[in-house]
């Protein structure tokens, strides 16, 4: 049985892509065949964040319209051999995702033996959004600390718990975690930046883990390399953990409290 | 906080307005939610039928949907204007 993920905030430039990448990679890494699915009909970018941009040949929407088969579209990541990517279509309207086709591709990813299908949303509530969460068994809800994100992501879990598949056919409910991203713990400190426990306690779901805001993601979506793959990170090791959380192991939380820097750093240090 | 904002004073931090302002919007926007869609409609036919028989603001016809319970109570206020007057 695979397990189908989306990764969703009803906002955009909260971390959606940069979280489906990693956390893919990051059950990859963990020994888990995995596939990530961009939903994003006319303005694809996982295919860029996974650095497999020019082996793009056939994409989600040649499979659903029976243009090309899933094992024509399917790209083998370049570091992972059980992680492949099926990229969104640049070109056709996103009309063209319709249910019943999204759900052939799903019963066919799972009859290949995927345990995990990582379903990475387009942002907003039109039907690609709609489409990427409706068959989801978990989600995990990228969230900043930033007002207009919190009240989106409340908007997106009303989706999930309201018009998602499970909750249709009254199945138990789409198992929701909350994702800090882009979260600044010397802001929070200083009571410029909604804390962790402020955005647990407005939303109410589950925290599976917090990246802290980094140069770091830059640094590996110039270079096309999932994020996690930076092993000296903090934005690493704090996807790593979400990955081994989410297995059902037990990690404090890290990154989330601001140290002061000493009298040395103070005096000598750069930043 | 450097040397000179010790002498500033400290201005109320901007994160707690944010928790207050989010906790009192999402509270409306979870109720209007669980609601059904037909509301928006209701509203907009009643005002159609009253405006038939007397002249009245689209404001003054509130529409609301309160769960006690088991009870569901639909709500409907219609405000008349002080001298109501038939066409």
């Amino acid at each position: 049985m695979s397990r189908i993920v989306v990764v969703t905030s009803g906002k955009g430039g909260v971390g959606k892509t940069t979280t489906s990448a990693s956390f893919s990679a990051g059950l990859a890494l963990r020994g888990h065949k995995t596939v990530v699915i961009d939903f994003d009909v006319g303005l694809r970018n996982l295919d860029l964040i996974m650095g497999c941009e020019r082996r793009v040949v056939y994409d989600f929407v040649n499979v659903i319209q029976g243009d090309a088969t899933l094992n024509q579209a399917l790209i083998r990541d370049k570091q992972l051999d059980n992680l492949y990517i099926l990229p969104a279509s640049q070109t056709r309207d996103k009309d063209a995702l319709t249910r019943e086709g999204v759900e052939k591709v799903l019963e066919d990813l799972a009859a290949m033996d995927f345990e995990y299908i990582v379903c990475d949303s387009p942002a907003g509530i039109e039907t690609g959004a709609i489409m990427a969460a409706y068959f989801a068994d978990d989600a995990l809800v990228v969230t900043n600390p930033e007002v207009s994100s919190v009240r989106d992501s409340d908007r997106i879990l009303g989706i999930l718990s309201a018009k998602s598949r499970r909750a249709e056919r009254g199945e138990q409910p789409v198992q929701e975690h909350l994702l800090l991203t882009r979260y600044n713990p010397k802001r929070v400190s200083e009571g410029e930046m909604l804390s962790l426990r402020d955005i647990e306690d407005i939303l109410r779901i589950r925290l599976i883990g917090v990246i802290p805001e980094s140069e770091s993601v830059l640094q590996a979506s110039n270079q096309g390399i999932p994020a996690i793959h930076l092993k000296d990170s903090d934005v690493a090791q704090a996807y790593a953990d979400v990955v081994a959380r989410y297995l059902g192991e037990e990690k404090p939380l890290r990154f989330v409290d601001y140290e002061k820097p000493g009298l040395f750093k103070r005096l000598f240090g750069s930043k | 906080m450097s040397f000179f904002d010790f002498f500033r004073g400290q201005k109320k931090a901007s994160a707690s307005i944010a928790k207050d302002r989010l906790q009192l919007i999402l509270i409306n926007e979870r109720s209007g939610r669980n609601g059904p869609d037909f509301l928006a409609d209701l509203q907009k036919e009643l005002i159609a039928v009253i405006s038939k028989y007397v002249h009245i603001n689209p404001e003054d016809i509130t529409v609301n949907l309160e769960r006690q319970d088991a009870l569901e109570v639909l709500e409907v206020k219609i405000e008349m204007p002080q001298q109501a007057e038939a066409r």
